[in-house]
Formats: C-alpha cells, structure tokens, sequence
C-alpha cells in the first residue's frame, strides 16, 4: 500500500500517457503490415512495401502536396495579417477595439459545420467557384483566430520600456521594430504560425464544404479511401507527420533547456 | 544626429497637463553642462514626466527645452543626444551584455564601436560578462550595464529615473559612490530623478525639489538643508522641529521673537519680507542638551521633559515634550557625554544663526508624512 501511494501519480502519468500514445504507436505499427485484403485493420506479415512506394496508391501523394501548400500558403498569410492584428488590439485603444476581440475570437467557438457550409452559402451566392482558392480563403480566416491570441498574448507581456529604450538609443520607428520589438515577439509568432499550420493540415469539415473534385487535401483523400480501402501508404504518411511533430516538440525543448540552463 | 550642440540644459515654461492633472506645471530651469543635478520629491510630485520630456519620450503642453542654443522641443527621442537610465534597465532580453551597450553606437554607425563598448563595460567594471545575457546578471549588475550603455554614446545629458530604486540599502550605497565618480569620470551632465533625499544629498551638486507639479527650491545640498525657504523642502529634507513664532521687533542684526511666550532671537537677514507671524526651524542635531546653569549668553533655551530616548548607535534621539504640547525632536551625537534619562526635565538650546525662519502661512507638516510613506 505504501509503494503504492508513493509511486500512484507516476503510474497514472504513464497511463494517460499510454492512452493518449497508443494510436499514433498503432498508425505506426501498421505501416509496416502487408494487409491481405483492401483493408489495413488487421496484422498480416512485416513488410516495407508501403515506406519503399509511397507515392503507388493514386492520387494520395497529389493529396499530401495539396494540404502542405495550402497550409504552408493559409498559415504564412495568416502569420502576418494576425500579427499585425494582435498589435492593433495589443497596442492601441480605438473604437470598436472589444467588438473586433469578439469577432476575433469567433471562429473558434463556431462549429465547424455551421462555418462550412456558410462559407459554401457564401462563395456560390458571389459566384466564386469552389476548390483550391475557397479553401485557402476559409483556412486563413480560421488560422488568424489563432495567431492572433497566441501573438497577443506576447505582445502583452512584453514590456513597452524597451521600445522606449530603443528609440532613446537612436533606433528610429522602424529600426525599433526590427531590432527589438519583433526579436522578441517571434517566439509568440512562431508558435501561432506552427498551430495554425497543423489546423489547416488537418481540417476536414470546412474543406470538404469548399473543395471540388480537383481539390482533394489529405484528410479528405483518407476519408475518401476509408470506403473503399485503407491504403497502407495513409500510415506512412501518418507516422511521417507524427515523428516530424515530435522532432519540431524535442528540438523546442532542447533548445529552451539549454537556454535556460545557461541563465540559472 | 541632430542636437549635437552641447551645452547647458534649458528648461522654459514647461508645462505638461494629462486630461484635467496638471504633472508638470509652468517649471523654468537651467542645469549647468556637467553638473550633476537632481530632481527630488516624493511620488507623482512630476519629476519622472519632466525625465520623460527631457527624453523626449513625453511632449510637454506648454514651454521649450533646449540643450546650449539648440531647440529640441519638437524632436524625435532618437533625434536627441540625450540617453536615460530606465528605472527598471529595460536591458534588451535576447541580446548579450556588449549588445547592449553596443546598441546605441552601431544605430549611429559608430566604426570601431566594438572597442568602445568594451571600454564603457569595463569602466563599470563588467567587461567579463561581455558574452552573457541580462537575465543572467544581479540586479546591480544590469543596472551598471544600463549605465554604460547610456554612457558610451558620450550624450550631452544623461538621465537617470530612480536609477537604484530597486537595490538594496547597501548596493544602493556603493553605486551612489560608483555613479558619483562616473560622473566625474566622463564629465557629462547628468540629470538624476530620485525621491530619496539622502540619495540626492549625497551625490548632486545641485538639487531641485519638487512638489505637486511645481519648483520649490534649487540649490546646493547645503543651503537646501541649512536653509530651506518652505516648510515642504524643511520637512522633505530630514527633519525640522517647527515652532510658532511671532516678531516682536526687529534690529539692525538681531530679530526678537516671541515664542509661546519664550522671547527668542533669530538674525534679521534671515526673516522673510513683510510676515510678522512665523515658523522658527531648528534641526535636530542643531540643539544641545544643557546643563542647569551653563546656559550661554545668546543662545536661544527651551525646558521640557524627556518623554522617549531612542539609541541609534552614533546618535540618541529624544523627543522633548513642551509646555504648550508639542515634541520637540533632538539628536545628539554619542560623544562620551552622560545620556538624558526618561522623564527627566531638560534645558536645550542653540545658537540662533543655526535656525531659520519661514512664512507661517504654509502647513507645518508639509512633506513630513510623504517621507514616512516611501
């Protein structure tokens, strides 16, 4: 009972761990099986059929090219209208300032169905034709929600002094703002940019609404593939993106341990 | 760069009003080129915001400032030849120590600004920390790296807001030493916001006291002590003992006064025009505790009882109660002679030139209680 009381948080730390690993360790297992049917649901034999053809099944590498360019496109966009909005909010008082927070804040809370399809309402009530422009345009408009509280949330905390010092240093308006004001809030800049790059790579609902049979991303080819069956190659690229989450997670933490071991 | 113009710093009308809060109201001030000059008062009294536009980095409402014949009222901060240091550094988190210092010289395009930074950090005695981070360094620390980053641009005036705010009793000590031989050091003029009377004391040579917006005195050190013309800048520089005085004639050199019926003399000079009523200012360390008897001629005496004794190591205070109900607060240094007992009834006394006189007209207590506050 002792042992137990002492040890009871880490055991239930690697639980929920297990719990929340055990899928991506599943995706990754599976890619290496060489299913029998059409269907990757059950363990046949070790293969590296899937690593060594990736781009065989039809359409899916065209799928992955699509999703990165509009979120590599959605997230750099979304980047800097949302960092230049979040030092508008951050920075100066003016009219209509908590009605633009709300307005800001408002893709998130709204269901992804409901902003979908009056996307879709949208776009054909203005005659825009669906597909590769009308997913960029909902992407970016669901992304900037979340740059902007993430570089906000910088903005605030840091401290107007230094700017102050600057410019009492010859550094005029601009000078300022290159050399010390956005060294400082890039970290906030970055993270909102990774957030809002892994958003757009991974929606499915508002895509779908706004695709057309040209514009196929990812999620919407696995969907697809999941009724006519699971190529193997979709575990492939599922490890590839959960192991290349993991490196940008470790290389963070390594980077900000050595920082902070060299200040203490 | 524009202001290159060196030369004294000229203050003129200046005013700054926020909404219906005037902070600075109507000042005229002249701080010599390389003297060391302090603004003192206590909190929200307006000498930050009048740092600030000096600075630049607050316009004032009304008035011009201007360095030698070089107006720079309207000018940009980084268009002045002016550096402060921050009260909390503002040292830039993600560049290392020499960076920092460096800033200023490399925004100007100074060439060999590498050598000059090194040579300002190790007049602050830093230069080993060249490479490290400000997070990585003690309050004291940051605070010399500030200090040299503004030094090494050589402005024509250097502003320091609270400069030791955040240091301990000790440290604040040394770097009071250290800024004061800077300051010698490099020559400049340095302007110094402080509301630490002790602190502007000790380093200035000349103090400007300030209180609600507006100028009260400039002076030495000295004078401001010896002889303060209101009862804010008696009370806001250590401590006054301040009695109701009223004149009863006055002489070629002497003035007598009447003092709850105690007749009193203080020299004429020192009687402000026109005013028959008055306040008699004596300095606690400016009155004796005598013996019966051995009162001299001319002295003005006091009696009272003992009614609190504190040591304080090189003094011992005594408040003194009056007749009429006040205490009396007197320091004595401890030089061998026999201390006053509780309770016992003593004579005081002190030589009327040491006291001074101002309107009565003014609140006895005026910057009394802001001391006690900070």
């Amino acid at each position: 009972m002792a042992w137990l009381r002492r040890n009871l948080v880490i055991i239930v730390g690697i639980l929920v761990m297990i719990y929340i690993l055990l899928p991506n360790l599943v995706v990754i297992i599976f890619s290496f099986n060489k299913p029998l049917g059409r269907y990757n649901y059950q363990w046949n034999e070790f293969s590296f059929d899937a690593w060594t053809n990736v781009c065989g099944v039809p359409g899916m590498c065209q799928s992955v090219g699509l999703s990165l360019q509009i979120g590599l496109i959605a997230s750099l966009t979304a980047a800097v209208l949302g960092t230049m909005v979040a030092f508008a909010l951050g920075r100066y008082r003016f009219r209509g300032r908590s009605g633009t927070n709300l307005l800001i804040f408002l893709p998130m809370a709204t269901p992804e169905v409901v902003m979908g399809s009056s996307l879709l309402t949208l776009f054909i009530a203005m005659g825009i034709p669906t597909g590769r422009t009308t997913i960029l345009i909902a992407h970016i408009m669901f992304c900037l929600s979340f740059v902007v509280v993430t570089v906000k949330a910088r903005v605030a905390s840091l401290d107007p002094r230094l700017e102050q010092a600057a410019a009492d240093l010859y550094a005029n308006e601009f000078q300022t703002f290159r050399k010390v004001t956005l060294p400082l809030v890039l970290p906030g800049i970055a993270a909102g940019t990774l957030l809002a790059f892994s958003l757009s790579f991974d929606d499915y609902i508002i895509t779908n609404f706004n695709a057309s049979p040209e514009s196929v991303t990812f999620p919407m080819y696995v969907w697809g593939a999941a009724q006519r069956g699971t190529p193997v190659q979709i575990n492939v690229i599922g490890t590839v993106m959960f192991l290349g989450a993991l490196a940008v997670v470790v290389i963070g933490q390594v980077v900000s341990s050595r920082r902070n071991r060299k200040v203490a | 760069m524009a202001g290159h113009a060196s030369g004294d710093l000229v203050l003129s009308g200046v005013s700054r009003v926020y909404d219906t809060f005037t902070a600075v109201d109507n000042i005229d001030l002249v701080i010599p080129q390389g003297s060391f000059f302090a603004l003192l008062g206590p909190s929200g009294c307006g000498k930050t915001t009048t740092l600030r536009m000096v600075a630049g980095l607050e316009q004032p409402t009304a008035g011009t400032i201007s360095i030698g014949d070089h107006d720079i009222t309207a000018t940009k901060p980084y268009q002045r030849n002016v550096n402060t240091v921050f009260q909390n550094y503002a040292l830039f988190p993600h560049l290392d120590i020499l960076d920092n210092v460096a800033f200023g010289l490399r925004q100007r395009g100074v060439k060999d600004w590498k050598p000059k930074a090194m040579e300002a950090l190790e007049l602050v005695e830093l230069a080993h920390v060249a490479k490290k981070k400000p997070t990585q360094l003690s309050g004291g620390m940051q605070q010399r790296v500030a200090l040299a980053r503004a030094v090494v641009n050589r402005p024509d005036v250097l502003l320091l807001d609270e400069p030791l705010g955040a240091l301990d009793l000790k440290l604040r000590r040394q770097m009071q030493i250290e800024l004061k031989r800077i300051q010698q050091e490099v020559g400049l003029t340095f302007v110094h916001v402080t509301h630490d009377q002790e602190e502007a004391m000790t380093m200035a040579d000349t103090i400007a006291v300030m209180n609600a917006g507006k100028l009260q005195q400039v002076g030495d050190p000295g004078t401001l002590y010896e002889k303060p013309e209101s009862t804010f800048a008696a009370n806001f520089l250590g401590q006054s003992n301040l009695l109701r005085a009223t004149v009863k004639g006055v002489s070629a050199e002497i003035a007598s006064l009447d003092v709850h019926g105690i007749p009193m003399t203080v020299p004429a000079a020192s009687l402000p025009g026109g005013a028959s009523e008055l306040w008699l200012g004596i300095r606690p360390e400016k009155v004796r505790i005598i013996s019966e008897g051995t009162e001299a001629a001319g002295l003005n005496t006091l009696r009272g009882e003992v009614t609190d004794v504190s040591f304080l190591g090189v003094a011992t205070q005594y408040l003194i109660a009056m007749p009429w109900g006040r205490e009396l607060t007197v320091v004595q240094q401890n030089d061998g002679m026999p201390r006053a007992a509780l309770g016992s009834n003593v004579c005081l006394g002190w030589v009327p030139a040491n006291s001074f006189v101002l309107d009565a007209s003014q609140d006895a207590d005026a910057g009394a209680q802001l001391v006690e506050d900070e």
